[in-house]
């Protein structure tokens, strides 16, 4: 990651697994979870977006033509550690479900935590994408959660 | 053969009549004798269920995750824009005004509704509230929910939110609302099972058209819907997967 500053936040080169990397703007700013609302998205089986609610459409930033086909991570914010991701495919591709709580990252460059859970869709044996709902998390899970991916970096 | 109707027990009380009506309405559209049989509870109707009993049924949603992915059962229908939304309420007068206001050592009245049981305990984890914190009593309705804020045995009570738009006035004005989900996809839905296969396309033509006549739209306004929408599979699927996801 290479850090630009500027008096509205700072502009980060964010590299994906794989290699492929994309600048996005940060702002220390977060945006608070709506009250009682869920974020559901849907992927394919390599990730790409296929279905977007519109609170997600509402909390990224993002217009919905914008999400769709985007890859998921999309959202990932540069203060997320790679390793806290770690578990979700294994878990996945055990047919089982993932939950972590995850710091995202809106288009204009501020935040939102969530508690995520994510589960493969199975049709007729096959994983043919994945369902991820987020929810509200307590602040007392957020500050663990931060404190725990400080060490991971 | 008569054939066995059933409805999720969350029902509002003012529609029984309503389903006896839609029972009638459909013995005429498949020429076939059909038998209501409604329950109180939630675990006997499951119970019937796994025993193959009930062929048509009015589901909740977390029911009819079973349904589909146990027991071969197809979801044909669901109400137009009725989504299931869930109700947080306290006394007017309660010191709370948020779910985050909320201490260890709440007392919680539900009911054995399981979709809204489920989605009442998402929104207390904000506060960091579950079940080992909280004490949780169940009530038979919403009504009895209600008397059990209102009697100052509960601080907060879970609600369908049409159930609680359907409590008195003289009710609602002594409650306050802390939250309302807003998740929009989850619903009822109408399936049949693996018994009644052949007959989907027939019953789905005529569930669809049903308020287009005078008959079918009285029968449909005695069970406060509108007009039935058709659910595809993939539909019904992708339901089940979030039901999925919320299920603990």
């Amino acid at each position: 990651m290479e850090d630009q500053n500027n008096d509205d936040g700072r502009i980060v080169t964010i590299t994906y697994y794989g290699g492929a990397t994309r600048e996005a703007l940060i702002v220390d700013h977060e945006v608070p979870y709506p009250d009682g609302k869920l974020i559901v998205s849907r992927t394919d089986p390599k990730g790409f977006i296929t279905h977007v609610n519109q609170a997600f459409v509402d909390m990224s930033g993002y217009s919905r033509e914008e999400l769709i086909g985007a890859n998921h991570n999309i959202l990932r914010h540069p203060d997320m550690p790679a390793v806290a991701f770690a578990g979700l495919w294994e878990t996945l591709e055990t047919g089982t479900k993932w939950h972590g709580y995850v710091k995202n990252l809106r288009k204009d460059g501020a935040f939102y935590w969530v508690k995520a859970t994510v589960i493969p869709n199975i049709r007729d044996g096959e994983v043919v994408g994945y369902t991820s709902v987020r929810r509200k998390p307590s602040r007392s899970k957020i500050r663990e959660s931060e404190e725990l991916y400080e060490t991971l970096k | 053969m008569t054939l066995n109707l059933t409805v999720s027990p969350d029902f509002a009380p003012d529609h029984i009549a309503g389903w006896y009506f839609f029972n009638t309405w459909l013995q005429r559209q498949l020429g076939n004798a059909v038998h209501l049989e409604l329950y109180d509870s939630f675990e006997e109707q499951r119970q019937d269920l796994r025993a193959e009993k009930v062929d048509l049924i009015y589901a909740n949603p977390y029911d009819a995750s079973m349904l589909v992915r146990e027991l071969g059962f197809e979801a044909i229908a669901r109400p137009l824009a009725q989504p299931d939304e869930t109700i947080i309420a306290c006394r007017e007068d309660a010191e709370f005004e948020s779910v985050e206001d909320l201490q260890p050592g709440t007392r919680v009245a539900t009911t054995s509704d399981p979709d809204v049981h489920t989605m009442g305990m998402i929104m207390l984890e904000p506060a960091d509230l579950d079940s080992s914190n909280i004490s949780i009593a169940q009530r038979s309705n919403y009504v009895l929910v209600a008397k059990s804020l209102l009697k100052r045995e509960a601080d907060i009570g879970f609600f369908l939110k049409a159930g609680y738009q359907d409590l008195s006035a003289l009710i609602q004005n002594q409650m306050k609302v802390l939250v309302t989900s807003q998740i929009s996809v989850v619903h009822h839905t109408l399936l049949v099972g693996p018994g009644m296969r052949e007959q989907i396309p027939l019953l789905q033509e005529r569930l669809l058209a049903m308020h287009e006549d005078d008959k079918g739209r009285s029968v449909l306004e005695s069970l406060g819907i509108e007009q039935w929408e058709s659910m595809d599979r993939e539909r019904t699927e992708f339901m089940i997967d979030l039901i999925d996801t919320l299920i603990p």
